[in-house]
């Protein structure tokens, strides 16, 4: 049998971010599994119940404005959120490590356009970009996973971009060089795998950031609209006073799921930190 | 210094028309035009709409808009409202002090809860206030500003009935300073709180990292009191890298404010940004883009100048940061 990556076993060791991990687990497989099991769907409305029917058996969370039943839509808004979390974080990676990698690896001309970009997407505030260009494009869930990931390549490349400039000099390099490498078999084979690590530790961070701009735009109505339920615009009901302070269950139950998704991620990021830290492993 | 100072701008200067590039093009992408949203039901027809895009100037080529928009931008001017016809500067001139009072507040009061926090818990990373610093830290992390903002309106304007909901004075008989103050505390509490985490972890990093210096061991051995060694010695060493990450953080500052500006209904550059948005208001939008690079550049400069200023350390050769 395989024995596990030293740093796996260091992970499930951390007490705080296993039990962050399950979580996150457990999470998703709720949000998949459960609405097959349900008999509501999210974008039906229920003449029987009517608009703003309190909490009850047949409606855990009541229903909303239209008759629709909440919890069946919390469950799809977390389908959503999750998806355009990952998935943007992922678009970012897969756009950042190439060019941090071609701008530490290949220097000159390449290392100073891409870090300039880099410096001009990191030093003007996001939500900005993403809000211009979603409400161009139009806020559909794979536009917004488009901007989100877009804009988010530039600190993974700064990332990679510094950790493939240590790694360029170090003796391993320069070893497989002497046998006769290439510039592909090095950058892939010896450099990538050493500048990657580093990668998985930002990654929960790029997914609470993605999920957080998602739900900010959402819940100001620039992002997802309904029908298409997102957390961020069903906790956008609290927008409507009686809503606010007569149905906390039509809000607070997406707003509490974006921040317990977000520190449990966070929980992960940590733990993933430490333990592919083999000095702090100990 | 002056060598430093020119080197510091003309490096700046591709980053700031990379934002004008991406902003402009981002703009001219747009399937929808302004005259689209301008003209409305009347410019329908297709004599009516060319006539429009001539007057707005959109009938000649991107690139030589984007050469004219530049050259307006230089000379200092942000033209002219599609939507309102005002010139954009006075529109962003009117924006600017509330942005500022909302965001200084903010920022102020994190700093001033923070970096004591973060200190006391690198001095005690396992006590009790390295736990409130641990625990205030993730809760900054992990909940968004709206929700933030959500939750405070709803207990303290709907459920105690202490604070104001939305805007920056009372209707009527407002404009006093208590009144805004009385206004401001929710928002700026919003700030305050999403900027908080960023700032206690960066002062106990950097705090944790000095404690651990030979000097300090010294200063303890020398049978110094503890106040003294962790605030004298310890906090006056990390305040600087410190000063370097708030500086850095300055766009996630300012974008944080947008949300809370629209919540709360506040008159500021964030509330202008999205009626502009929403309006397709291009002109108004690239002006608050231009000024908000312009500001995150600047103070840029402005922070690595003092950092110079007051570590001679670093001296004024290389790129710094």
């Amino acid at each position: 049998m395989r024995k596990s990556h030293p740093a796996l076993t260091a992970f499930w060791s951390d007490r705080r971010a296993a039990a962050a991990a399950i979580f996150l687990g457990v999470e998703i497989l709720l949000v998949l599994l459960l609405p097959l099991f349900l008999d509501q769907a999210p974008n039906l409305t229920d003449r029987a119940a009517g608009f703003w029917a309190p909490p009850s058996a047949q409606h855990l969370l009541g229903t909303d404005d239209v008759g629709r039943d909440i919890f069946a839509r919390l469950l799809h808004g977390g389908q959503i959120s999750l998806l355009v979390g990952f998935a943007s974080a992922g678009l970012g990676v897969v756009l950042g490590v190439p060019l941090g990698l071609l701008a530490g690896y290949k220097g000159g001309k390449w290392e100073y356009w891409i870090m300039r970009a880099c410096d001009t997407f990191q030093s003007f505030p996001s939500i900005i970009l993403v809000l211009a260009m979603v409400s161009l494009l139009g806020p559909s869930v794979w536009n917004i996973i488009l901007v989100i990931g877009g804009l988010g390549w530039a600190s993974v490349a700064r990332l990679v971009y510094g950790n493939t400039l240590s790694a360029k000099k170090a003796e391993y390099v320069e070893a497989s060089r002497a046998l006769g490498a290439g510039d592909g078999a090095i950058l892939f084979r010896t450099i990538l795998p050493n500048v990657v690590a580093p990668v998985w530790a930002v990654l929960p961070l790029k997914v609470v950031r993605a999920i957080l701009s998602e739900s900010s735009l959402s819940f100001l109505g620039v992002g997802l609209r309904t029908p298409q339920a997102s957390w961020g615009n069903l906790t956008q009901s609290a927008m409507e006073l009686v809503t606010l302070t007569t149905r906390p269950w039509a809000w607070l139950p997406p707003g509490l799921c974006i921040v317990a998704t977000a520190l449990a991620l966070l929980l992960v990021g940590e733990g993933l930190r430490k333990a592919l830290n083999p000095r702090k492993r100990q | 210094m002056t060598n430093y100072l020119v080197k510091r701008v003309l490096g700046a200067l591709p980053v700031f028309f990379g934002i004008t590039l991406i902003v402009f093009f981002l703009m001219n992408m747009a399937p929808a035009t302004i005259a689209d949203a301008a003209g409305g039901g009347e410019a329908s027809s297709a004599a009516a709409r060319a006539a429009l895009e001539a007057n707005l100037g959109l009938d000649k080529p991107v690139p030589v808009r984007y050469l004219l928009w530049l050259k307006a931008l230089l000379s200092g001017e942000l033209g002219l409202s599609y939507r309102t016809g005002q010139p954009v500067l006075g529109m962003i001139g009117q924006r600017v002090l509330p942005s500022l009072i909302l965001t200084g507040t903010g920022v102020v009061a994190a700093v001033a809860i923070g970096i004591p926090l973060g200190v006391m818990a690198a001095w005690k990373p396992g006590g009790r206030w390295g736990k409130l610093a641990g625990g205030l830290t993730l809760l900054s992390f992990s909940a968004p500003g709206f929700f933030l903002c959500v939750l405070l309106i709803y207990f303290f304007s709907v459920r105690l009935g202490w604070l104001p909901a939305a805007g920056m004075y009372s209707a009527g008989g407002g404009g006093s300073l208590g009144d805004l103050l009385y206004h401001l505390l929710l928002p700026a509490g919003v700030v305050c709180l999403s900027n908080l985490g960023s700032l206690v972890r960066q002062t106990s990093s950097a705090c944790g990292e000095v404690l651990g210096e030979d000097y300090i061991r010294t200063a303890r051995a020398k049978g110094l009191p503890e106040g003294t060694v962790v605030w004298k010695h310890g906090f006056r060493t990390a305040l600087l890298p410190v000063v370097t990450t708030v500086l850095n953080h300055i766009p996630h500052i300012i974008g944080g404010s947008l949300v809370v500006e629209r919540i709360f209904g506040w008159p500021g550059m964030g509330s202008l940004l999205f009626t502009s948005v929403s309006s397709r208001d291009y002109t108004v939008i690239m002006g608050i883009t231009v000024v908000i690079a312009l500001t995150v550049l600047a103070t840029g400069i402005l922070m690595d100048i003092v950092y110079r200023l007051a570590d001679p350390g670093v001296g004024w050769g290389g790129e710094g940061r």
